[in-house]
């Protein structure tokens, strides 16, 4: 079948990626498009004296996707929702109680800095004085208000997305079609047009095969793109169309988390939200939150500018459960379900054009973290509400979809908006991590407290630039000889490096009690369900041999989040297996080499692919 | 076949176990711990059986396809988003619990008034198909039920071939023991087989074929029959035991795999 036989279709708007952002502009405009009296605001342009055909297509299996350890102020959500009430959505509560916790290494296996190991030191000595101090902890005594998320709640990103989507296809007026991976932007003279879908009947590389169907064409005045940082469409607009001037995508943090069963002897409350610091690494942020029904929902994020080039996830993921703080509530427990997501962390700075001739940009993707409150679900609804209220004044003023419409009804809107504003104050909020971990600390502080005004400086540069060769890292510590037997080893046992190497540098092994303690692969397996559609192409793949081949740091396999990165035996290039990945996306700013052409780039290209659905409640 | 076949295909739904299911009592009776929380799947069975009836009201001018689906009413609209992609149908929808607390006979009743009140329902070109078994409850008795209540008295179950031949001939190819075949052949409709895994692969999804049946499901989903289904009495509900132990072992002789698979059930 050639390129021409390739099917089109048309729709009024046509969006990819169903998370709360897109969630939040659904909600919106659905609402919006029916007046008091049951009339339509607008009618379809392409199937005339119907309502506007409302398209959206997700990636994943089902509406549950996402992975979030959410807790959130909530504000945009409530606002959709004046009326909401956390018992209409599974694993959602109220916050109840909440704590920051600083964490202490009782291993004294972490890298910390002079000055932090002082300052343990004197927090040690006065351990019996302070609140959790004889736990290798200290609990602080005030929450500041930017970091405070009471009144807020809890909830399962999952769980919500799924509740959302179940109201929006209810009204009738859009539909959400799972399980079909938009492969990118269509773009004519500059503008978007519509997108492609992903081809199916394809082998790992792509090539038809006899059940070939190619992608189909769906055109839309107004395509609306909320699939997050690792989303191919998204990404690919960046590529397309440049970042606005001055603006990066260089920060990044893997999030991976777990759904725990609480044991019968854990106390804490439903609504219970504790943040931690300090460990596993001291720049590892921690959380645990106390859902309905004795589960917990606990994590780490394990930041782009940790500099460790064989970090993991996974293995600082157990070690933050075992720190004896945590592992007092936990050690008992099961583990429900497991997952991981790669998190844009350059905030307003990592803005990409929020829109064109034909698109705009919603949610994660378009740069609405806030990295000073830690919080992301919210405003990326916030995003899609804004949008939608955009979309509708044209549709009531019947103008296009073009750049000068959407800058005045949805960027304006935008930049006007309590999201922008608090993005503004966030900005520079980390820019001292990359300096080192305190000075991040108070970096974060000086903006918090003088709301943006004064802020420490960074260096900004591509995650690829971040990190010192193994042996450079492990200089003092483990011979470069040693390395390169055990890089040998690993290689012919196919295995990554990072578990050699963190028992080499004194972490504890962990002991698997074989339910909350597990292998990373038990964790895959009993953690959820990876789903892998055939028919689908490899939607990670490295784009240079030879940079593969040159390479010794490969923290995309280190970083892999289910181990569907791994060695190749015969060395090179990593091998793929698309049955292992949740399309996390951590192997696109892990990979510690540019790519020959583009520097600004690494050497993996993350492209469209079914599937990702893990779990239904993270 | 002139005037093509009605196929009417039975699906259930049933939870997609990304997380471990759990029985628990309630008010109404037994049913599964956040079976409203998991996304559904059609069962895997059923799926095979939609895919055979689409293919075969292709390949027979005039033929339609009814899905006839019970579930919980918010869950039977998720899965059809996905199930609705993959080949035409027209859906009939019964808005009842899917966790599998039930009696074969009652949902059998139930799967079969609904399919008798199918306007222009002609049993003279009716093939039921359906799943051999069920995902959720493993009896394998609900399609022959279906067809008795209908009046469909040539079955075939384990079905994993169905060719039509000169004069309307349906020549059906039924699992038996020992992975052998048991050839049939039935004069025409009406008929019924439950499938195995027939011999297609799942169609890809195709948006267009979402949207042309998205225009019937919707309003099939709104007016979905609620079904009140009696429970039966259970002695006890308990997960069928689960044991992992992963392990990585390369290259390790087919023998050696094969005496640990016995050993392991000898065990």
């Amino acid at each position: 079948m050639t390129d021409t036989e390739r099917a089109s279709m048309d729709a009024d708007i046509v969006c990819v990626g169903f998370g709360p952002a897109m969630g939040g502009f659904l909600t919106t405009l659905t609402r919006g498009l029916v007046a008091e009296d049951g009339s339509l605001l607008a009618e379809s342009k392409v199937m005339p004296g119907a309502p506007p055909q409302i398209i959206c297509y997700e990636r994943a299996d089902d509406t549950c996707f996402g992975v979030s350890g959410v807790v959130s102020r909530a504000r945009a959500i409530t606002a959709s929702f004046p009326d909401f009430d956390p018992a209409q959505v599974p694993m959602a509560a109220k916050v109840a109680q909440e704590k920051v916790v600083y964490l202490l290494d009782p291993r004294g296996a972490s890298r910390r800095q002079g000055v932090l190991r002082f300052k343990d030191t004197l927090l040690r000595a006065a351990g019996p004085l302070l609140p959790a101090g004889g736990e290798d902890a200290v609990e602080l005594p005030y929450i500041p208000p930017f970091l405070r998320k009471e009144p807020g709640y809890v909830f399962s990103i999952g769980q919500f997305n799924q509740w959302v989507g179940a109201q929006v296809m209810g009204t009738g007026l859009a539909q959400i079609w799972p399980a079909m991976p938009a492969a990118g932007a269509l773009i004519e003279d500059g503008k978007v047009v519509g997108v492609r879908l992903a081809d199916q009947g394809v082998d790992k590389k792509g090539n038809p095969e006899a059940a070939y169907m190619p992608g189909m064409d769906i055109k839309a005045a107004l395509t609306v793109v909320g699939d997050g940082p690792a989303g191919p469409v998204g990404r690919g607009l960046d590529q397309a169309l440049g970042l606005p001037p001055g603006n990066f995508q260089y920060d990044w943090a893997l999030g991976m988390k777990m759904v725990v069963d609480l044991p019968s002897s854990c106390d804490l409350p439903e609504g219970f939200v504790l943040h931690t610091f300090g460990y596993p690494e001291p720049d590892i942020f921690g959380f645990l939150y106390v859902l309905p029904g004795r589960v917990a929902s606990l994590g780490v994020f394990v930041p782009s500018w940790l500099r460790a080039p064989a970090r993991t996830g996974y293995r600082y993921l157990q070690h933050f459960i075992t720190h004896p703080y945590l592992y007092k509530h936990l050690k008992g427990g099961r583990m429900r379900s497991w997952g991981a997501k790669s998190l844009l962390e350059a905030g307003r700075r990592g803005e990409p054009r929020l829109a064109g001739d034909g698109f705009a940009r919603i949610g994660e993707g378009s740069g609405t973290t806030n990295v000073l409150t830690g919080s992301g679900v919210d405003e990326a609804w916030a995003s899609g509400v804004l949008l939608a209220e955009g979309v509708l004044e044209l549709y009531k003023a019947d103008k296009p979809f073009t750049k000068e419409n959407l800058d005045a009804a949805y960027v304006a809107r935008r930049r006007a908006s309590t999201l922008d504003q608090e993005a503004r104050v966030a900005e520079k909020a980390r820019d001292g991590f990359s300096q080192g971990f305190v000075q991040g600390l108070a970096g974060m502080t000086l903006t918090g407290f003088t709301k943006g005004k004064y802020n420490l400086s960074g260096r900004h540069r591509p995650p690829h630039e971040n990190v010192p060769s193994i042996e450079e890292y492990y200089a003092g510590m483990i011979p470069a000889e040693e390395i390169k037997a055990v890089r040998a080893r690993c290689e012919a046992a196919g295995e990554s490096l990072h578990d050699a190497l963190m028992d080499r540098a004194g972490w504890p092994k962990i002991e698997y009690d074989g339910q909350l303690l597990v292998s990373h692969q038990d964790a895959l397996l009993l953690g959820g369900k990876v789903q892998a559609a055939p028919g689908y192409a490899d939607h990670v793949a490295f784009v240079d041999r030879d940079t593969c081949n040159n390479c010794n740091t490969k923290i995309c396999i280190e970083m892999c989040s289910g181990q569907a990165i791994t060695t190749n035996p015969e060395g090179g290039v990593p091998l793929f297996d698309r049955e292992k990945c949740v399309h996390c996306g951590a192997c696109i700013w892990n990979c510690s080499k540019p790519r020959p052409r583009d520097r600004n780039r690494s050497n993996v290209d993350f492209n469209a692919g079914a599937g990702g659905l893990h779990s239904a409640e993270n | 076949m002139s005037d093509g076949y009605q196929i009417v295909v039975c699906g259930g739904i049933v939870p997609d176990p990304l997380q471990t299911l759990e029985p628990v009592h309630g008010p109404a009776g037994w049913g599964l711990k956040n079976e409203l929380m998991l996304p559904a799947i059609l069962d895997p069975w059923s799926g095979h059986a939609l895919y055979e009836a689409a293919n075969l009201a292709k390949a027979a001018a005039g033929s339609k396809v009814w899905l006839v689906s019970m579930g919980p009413k918010a869950k039977l609209q998720q899965v059809m988003m996905t199930v609705a992609q993959k080949a035409a149908f027209e859906l009939i929808a019964l808005d009842a619990p899917a966790g599998g607390f039930t009696e074969a006979g009652d949902v059998a009743a139930a799967l079969a008034e609904a399919i008798e009140a199918i306007p222009g329902l002609d049993k003279s070109r009716l093939l039921l198909f359906g799943g051999w078994q069920s995902a959720s409850r493993g009896a394998g008795a609900t399609m022959q039920i279906v067809g008795e209540k209908l009046g469909v008295v040539d079955q075939f179950q384990g079905v994993d071939k169905l060719t039509i031949e000169d004069g309307g001939v349906l020549r059906v190819l039924e699992r038996v023991e020992g992975g052998s075949y048991q050839e049939s052949t039935v004069s025409g409709p009406p008929a019924l087989f439950g499938w195995a895994t027939g011999e297609l692969p799942e169609p890809p999804n195709n948006p267009q074929v979402g949207m042309a049946n998205m225009r019937l499901v919707m309003p099939a989903l709104q007016k979905a029959k609620p079904v009140q289904l009696a429970q039966p009495a259970f002695g006890s509900v308990q997960l069928p035991c689960q044991k992992r132990e992963t392990r990585i072992v390369k290259d390790t002789p087919v023998e050696a795999i094969a005496r640990e698979i016995v050993d392991w059930i000898n065990a």
